[in-house]
């Protein structure tokens, strides 16, 4: 029978409870099991075959060797590949960047191939001790400190102490007071709530500024419109940023124009703000069937057809419409300003 | 130091009167008597920690060759250059230097790109070494403080790629800055000066990519390097952690000499890292900005991804409904940014950094540990774990979820909709299912020490009986299945004294002892060596009445099998 293969005679207990000791319940069984103790060490090839031995220090050499010729293919490439085209700077950047991978993968490949095959892999044990200092050690540090204490004569002096705490709360502000009231340069917050148009400011187009008339805006058409002038601002950026618009033409028996704002659109074209009353992405896609604006951020999205009000996404707000007429040229112009702030909601916007 | 027996080469001697010079000036042999023997345990996961050390490394010297050609700058100039499409665009200099650096520095381009991968493998081996941290047990005491100091470091971290990733000035990096903005306005009543603050004045200004210059290249590399000081002084100090197994116990460390081994193994390794970063540097393109164009507050592209570590946020962001901004007496209150981009980010990284002291205080348990556990030894834990990164897994989904709805053509709404039932439900589902995998792969180590391996090799009994033939685990094998302890809730003493005083603290500690209740109440115990034996005169019985008696002693069974002896000694032979 199968299960006479080895000539065995240890009784069947000692199997389970060989080199148990430790704390020996009821029936003479130890509670828990004990630690066998460290696994025998078992020889690896190279430790056994001088050959295998042999054979993993020349792949080491040889790793070495792979490593000198990356650098080289690296020089050869810094020396004699130019640069200038697209093409030219990618071969360049493989040749470059594939010498040093080599370089660097013959260096680091070698060494752990070497400290795995050829050095000892005989495991070592060392002692833990717990971590807290000896009970001796911990006694003099005490000691040390209640010797600096009254070295320092300001047990019983409280005024002493306050003043040194205030002091040193206190100085931190001579750099905190500057820095933080500097960095935000002139604090007018309200720079927020304008925007650079005003009335009479021509519609154009964004980016070179040519300003729109309403006849060459087609229906289901979008335009991305800047203020004709925004190359004067001091800040052209800063004023872009709030600026933008999209100018949107509908058939006008699709619009359905909010209370109050009967005259705000021309012919069925309407002005809203880019800029997402989200966090502030640029509100770019436009969707001309259901006449839904996306924003490619998070994904918030608007009907234009009905005061872009939030039909999807993290947005609460709709965006903000700049009222538009036509001057006496034909060009598209802005009624005033927007008449609420743009973009993201901060805590005093409606104040 | 000088004392050698054996007649010194000349490479030999040559050494010995440096380490001597140098010993007479520091004393360093007191540090390579007490460094270089140190033992190290070794696992592949130990090497984690080590690939974010790596590519922190690479991170500073691909980093100081850029500081050489990058501007940090938002005056405007004109683009002159052999890009052509953006010959004459108006930039900022940073942007133009990126260009420059791209195309006509030599092995710019390179250096850009492997910085680059290196941020984002940085990231990744921090959060797994994270996660391998936590879910071994590895921050339990001493090691609580290193854990924060680590936690510190992944901050730190996402600090660093915001940073640089907002650095070139193109139009990805300048709508990522936008987003920032608005999130700095949606804080209640500081937030307008805030984003004034970090701008200095309105967005986007002009001074803000020298001041991100000076936090990503001095600041926060600074705060990085000092701490990943500490994180191994303490790893030093502590020694490092095992796994079980024979011999390995919480009072030694079991492992390979720093010198020659780790030395050779550690170096070999950084080159490895280094090297595999070039290698993608090489091959795959990354951030490649003259694509995008220079800022501009108008364009943006649909489908544009920020940096991996960042997902989380845009899709929390996304999955926010909008109708959470409430005007509370005038003043607007933007809950829709503030719980999305605030408040669960704060809670997730509030959870991450105060576990160690969580468990600690309903564990009650205050003795060292150097032994790591095994995932499903703790199942609370490692169910919580997982359930923390499903949550961060749905928000990444979420922040791709345009990519999956152009990528499976699925209604983009739909898959927001399903998000965000699942950033709730699939967490708990997900700690629910892994506390079950846990507790039955505990039953299953059970199981085998109880009744060893199936041999299949099938016994016919005399009487006719069949019996599947069980080989029992060797004492290594064993020892790595009962070497836990099951730790359980904690028992609190009663609210009042024998006097019937109501004690002080009662309260506190019996909310400790629900929350210690709702981590450990479900347990299996390991086997011990009474149960063993129990099973195996269990299956000695089966074995007497079916065998003839002379065979007898030679059967040891366990339940309904048979158990083959084998040689404990005999390790090599396991299965
Ligand atoms: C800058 C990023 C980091 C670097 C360069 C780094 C590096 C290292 C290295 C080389 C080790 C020793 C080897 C190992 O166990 O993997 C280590 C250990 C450790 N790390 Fe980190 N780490 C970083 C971030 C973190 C983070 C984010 C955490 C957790 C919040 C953390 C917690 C720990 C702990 C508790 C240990 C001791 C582990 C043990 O002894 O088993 N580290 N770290
Ligand atoms: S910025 Fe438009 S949806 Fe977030």
């Amino acid at each position: 029978m199968s299960t006479h293969d080895h000539g065995h005679d240890r009784p069947q207990g000692d199997v389970a409870l060989r080199g148990a000791g430790g704390t020996v319940g009821a029936a003479g069984v130890p509670a828990r099991f004990e630690d066998p103790g460290l696994e025998p060490h078992r020889p690896r090839r190279s430790d056994l075959d001088p050959k295998a031995a042999k054979r993993a220090e020349r792949q080491t050499v040889v790793l070495f060797g792979v490593s000198i010729l990356g650098t080289i293919v690296f020089l050869a490439g810094y020396f004699l590949l130019p640069l200038g085209s697209s093409e030219a700077i990618l071969r360049s950047n493989l040749a470059l960047g594939l010498g040093l991978a080599f370089a660097l993968l013959g260096i680091g490949t070698a060494a752990v191939h070497w400290a795995k095959s050829l050095m000892s892999d005989h495991e070592v044990v060392d002692e833990r001790h717990p971590v807290q200092s000896s009970p001796e050690v911990r006694e003099i540090a005490v000691k040390a400190l209640q010797d600096g204490v009254a070295d320092a004569n300001v047990g019983r002096r409280g005024v002493l102490k306050g003043a040194l705490a205030g002091s040193l709360a206190l100085f931190p502000l001579t750099i905190a007071v500057p820095l933080i009231g500097e960095l935000g340069e002139d604090w007018d917050v309200s720079k927020f709530k304008h925007t650079w148009w005003k009335a009479g400011t021509r519609l154009a187009t964004d980016p070179d500024a040519r300003p729109i008339k309403a006849s060459d805006v087609t229906i289901g058409s979008v335009v991305h419109v800047i203020p004709e002038d925004l190359e004067e601002a001091e800040h052209v950026l800063d004023e872009k940023a709030k600026a933008i618009v999209l100018l949107i033409r509908l058939d006008e028996r699709d619009l359905k124009p909010l209370p109050g704002r009967e005259g705000w659109a021309y012919q069925g074209i309407v002005a809203y703000s880019k800029v997402c009353t989200h966090v502030g992405c640029p509100v770019a896609l436009y969707e001309q069937q259901t006449h839904h604006l996306l924003c490619p951020c998070h994904q918030s999205t608007f009907d234009v057809s009905e005061g872009a009000k939030v039909v999807f996404g993290p947005a609460k707000r709709p965006l903000p419409q700049l009222p538009i007429e036509v001057d006496s040229e034909g060009y598209l112009v802005a009624q005033s300003d927007f008449t609420e702030p743009v973009g993201p909601s901060f805590w005093e916007r409606l104040k | 130091m000088t004392t050698t027996t054996t007649t010194p080469t000349r490479t030999g001697r040559a050494a010995a009167a440096t380490a001597d010079y140098l010993d007479q000036r520091t004393s360093v042999g007191g540090a390579v008597k007490e460094f270089a023997r140190k033992v190290f345990p070794d696992h592949w996961s130990f090497l984690l920690g080590e690939v974010a050390l790596y590519s922190f490394v690479t991170l500073l010297i691909s980093g100081a060759f850029l500081t050489m050609f990058f501007v940090p700058s938002m005056a405007e100039t004109e683009y002159t250059g052999p890009f052509a499409t953006q010959e004459g665009l108006h930039m900022t200099e940073a942007y133009a230097s990126t260009l420059r650096l791209s195309f006509e520095v030599r092995g710019g381009l390179l250096m850009r790109q492997i910085h680059h991968w290196a941020a984002l493998i940085f990231m990744a081996s921090i959060v797994v070494h994270m996660m391998r941290v936590f879910f071994t047990g590895a921050f339990r005491k001493p090691r609580e403080l290193n854990w924060v100091v680590g936690f510190t470091l992944l901050i730190l971290g996402l600090a660093a790629g915001f940073t640089g990733y907002s650095l070139p000035d193109d139009v990805l990096s300048g709508n990522g800055l936008r987003i920032t903005d608005g999130v700095v306005r949606s804080i209640p009543i500081v937030g307008s000066y805030l984003s004034y603050m970090i701008f200095g004045g309105e967005f986007p200004g002009t001074d803000l990519i020298p001041r991100l210059y000076t936090i990503h290249i001095l600041l926060v590399p600074a705060l990085i390097l000092a701490l990943i000081g500490l994180h191994l002084l303490f790893v030093v100090l502590h020694k490092h952690t095992q796994f079980p197994g024979s011999g390995r116990t919480d009072k030694n460390v079991v492992g390979y000499p720093l010198f020659p081994v780790y030395v050779a193994k550690a170096g070999g390794f950084f080159f490895v890292v280094f090297g595999v970063l070039a290698l993608m540097g090489a091959t795959m393109s990354i951030n490649p900005v003259w694509n995008y164009g220079p800022y501009d507050p108008s364009p943006v592209s649909a489908g544009a991804q920020p940096d991996w570590y960042m997902l989380f946020l845009e899709g929390s962001l996304r999955l926010m409904p909008g109708g959470a901004e409430v005007v509370i007496a005038g003043y607007t209150l933007s809950l829709n940014v503030l719980i999305p981009a605030v408040v669960v980010p704060g809670l997730l990284f509030s959870l991450l950094a105060l576990y160690p002291f969580v468990e600690a205080a309903v564990s009650g348990d205050k003795r060292e540990h150097h032994v790591l556990d095994r995932p499903r030894n703790v199942p609370f834990r490692t169910a919580f774990g997982v359930a923390v990164l499903t949550a961060f897994f749905v928000l990444v989904l979420a922040g791709s979820n345009d990519l999956i709805a152009t990528h499976f053509r699925m209604s983009l709404n739909d898959i927001t909709g399903v998000l965000r039932i699942a950033f709730f439900v699939a967490p708990v589902a997900a700690f629910w299912m892994t506390k079950r995998i846990c507790l039955s792969l505990q039953r299953k180590d059970r199981e085998l020490v109880l009744h060893g391996h199936e041999s299949a090799r099938i016994v016919r009994f005399a009487s006719g009986e069949y019996i599947e033939v069980h080989k029992p685990l060797d004492e290594h094998e064993r020892w790595l299945r009962v070497q836990h302890e099951a730790i359980r809730p904690l028992e609190i003493e009663p609210a009042e004294d024998a006097r019937g005083v109501r004690r002080k603290g009662y309260r506190s500690d019996a909310l400790k002892q629900r929350v210690s209740r709702w981590f450990y109440e479900d347990r299996v115990e390991p086997v011990t060596p009474a149960e063993l034996v129990a099973a195996h005169s269990h299956g000695e019985h089966d074995a007497l009445e079916a065998v003839p008696v002379e065979q007898a002693p030679q059967l040891t069974g366990g339940g309904r099998h048979l158990v083959e002896p084998t040689d404990p000694d005999a390790g090599d032979r396991r299965a």
